[in-house]
């Protein structure tokens, strides 16, 4: 298990334990917390609903060609944005925070 | 007045294969999808995407699934009406329903069946407090005519494919293009890419990267748009039209008007019985409908239709009793009489 802090778009704490072991990305995560998160596409980074930034000083996987291609037609897009789907849940994200970014629909 | 059996909302997989199950009845139908092309997400959001979870298709582009489902339905003949949003329904006293299409064209149906996903595809709006404002008074998602840019002063931002290639076609029409990206680097094929660098470079396209568009100006029409850089600076650009190209997003849209029971951007069914909703002759199928367990994929639609549309039938034939005959029984017949069937054995004396 990993705690993972969620700051939704009305700046509440949502302070979650984890699973580190069920190949969770942070988009699903947002989901299964009743976040409004949409994750319209599934999580093949092509819609950018599941956009947040990492407060957080972890190490976090480079972002692959589709989550750069996708962040350039996002808005709101800030140098620590990632697609949350785009990141596993592993042990080494232990206290990580992140805040969802605002909703472009 | 285009007049059918069923009105399907969305030319995505499972609004293609109703198609098929409808026609197995004898039903026609007729499709109308946002689109200019039938497929829905898999056309426009992940043609080249490997779908692992179709039956019978260890490995399938979503591309090619659409092919095949066009190749399918193909005996049965289905019209479209394709490039228009379903805007509104009215129910007639006998029940049936018209539907008029963005463009004024009116289909009329005893039945119509749902199947538009997550919603019609629309282009992503940037986040400019008045950019509605300017909405065809400078502002446009898309180009339809290259001609209506001739000799004006152009800005488009984004950083695709899109933005890039009409950044590099327009140069030659408009009189000044200006392109803006959040970021220095394009993507893009890499001649294109190229081919801005050398316009960039002659001053023939003015590029202005780590920028983005934050506010519009003008009267009556737009005059400038204000560009601000991730340093902060703020740039006015004078411009006649400004262009944002940041690809499409679905958005359930008028369907959500209809008088439907919504239950987070979807269409609630009776999954016990029928896929209906609660307006007696509308069903929704696949992802654009909710119910207690609903998956979202594409093969729990395909099992959605074919349920559907056997209670379709009842409304639109009341006297008659539809029996179902399997398709490696009966073969199928399209609405042209030709029929496919298993081939018969032969047999030679010697």
């Amino acid at each position: 298990m990993v705690n993972i802090t969620i700051i939704d778009r009305e700046g509440k704490h949502h302070p979650l334990e984890v699973p580190s072991d069920m190949n969770l990305n942070l988009m699903e995560l947002c989901k299964s917390a009743e976040l409004p998160v949409e994750g319209t596409c599934g999580g093949i980074a092509l819609c950018a609903s599941c956009q947040c930034y990492v407060l957080s000083a972890h190490e976090l996987p480079e972002k692959s060609e589709a989550e750069e291609e996708m962040l350039d037609q996002a808005f709101f897009v800030q140098p620590n944005s990632r697609l949350g789907c785009q990141i596993q849940i592993t042990d080494s994200l232990d206290n990580l925070v992140i805040h969802l970014a605002p909703d472009a629909n | 007045m285009i007049k059918t059996d069923i009105l399907i909302i969305g030319a995505g997989p499972v609004g293609l294969f109703t198609v098929f199950e409808a026609g197995l009845m004898r039903l026609k139908c007729h499709v109308i999808d946002a689109l200019p092309v039938p497929g829905g997400q898999c056309a426009e959001i992940y043609p080249k995407k490997p779908i692992y979870d179709i039956p019978g298709f260890p490995e399938i582009l979503a591309g090619d699934l659409i092919k095949n489902l066009e190749q399918q339905i193909k005996p049965f003949n289905p019209g479209y009406t394709l490039g228009e949003r379903a805007e509104t329904i009215n129910r007639l006293d006998d029940g049936s329903f018209v539907v008029t299409s963005a463009s004024g064209l009116l289909h009329h149906a005893p039945v119509v069946v749902i199947a538009g996903g997550l919603g019609s595809f629309e282009p992503r709006k940037p986040p400019i407090a008045n950019i509605a404002d300017f909405e065809n008074k400078g502002v446009d998602y898309i180009v339809r005519d290259p001609e209506k840019y001739r000799n004006k002063r152009i800005v488009i931002s984004g950083g695709g494919d899109s933005a890039l290639d009409w950044a590099l076609f327009l140069e030659s029409v408009a009189a000044k293009v200006t392109l803006i990206h959040r970021r220095r680097e394009f993507r893009g094929a890499p001649e294109s890419v190229q081919k801005l660098a050398v316009l960039a470079a002659s001053g023939r396209i003015n590029v202005v990267t780590d920028a983005e568009v934050v506010d519009l100006k003008g009267d009556a029409h737009l005059e400038t748009t204000i560009v601000q850089r991730i340093n902060g600076n703020m740039e006015v650009i004078s411009a006649d039209y400004f262009i944002p190209l940041f690809g499409l997003s679905p958005k359930l849209g008028p369907i959500g008007d209809w008088g439907l029971d919504i239950e987070k951007n979807a269409i609630k069914v009776n999954n016990a019985l029928d896929y209906g909703t609660n307006i007696p002759g509308i069903f929704a199928v696949g992802d654009v409908n909710t119910y207690p367990g609903k998956l979202k994929l594409i093969l729990c639609g395909f099992h959605e239709a074919a349920v559907a549309v056997q209670f379709a039938y009842s409304i639109i034939n009341p006297d008659k009793k539809f029996v179902m005959k399997y398709t490696t029984v009966n073969g199928i017949t399209g609405f042209d009489g030709v029929k496919k069937e298993t081939k018969k054995a032969e047999y030679i004396s010697i």
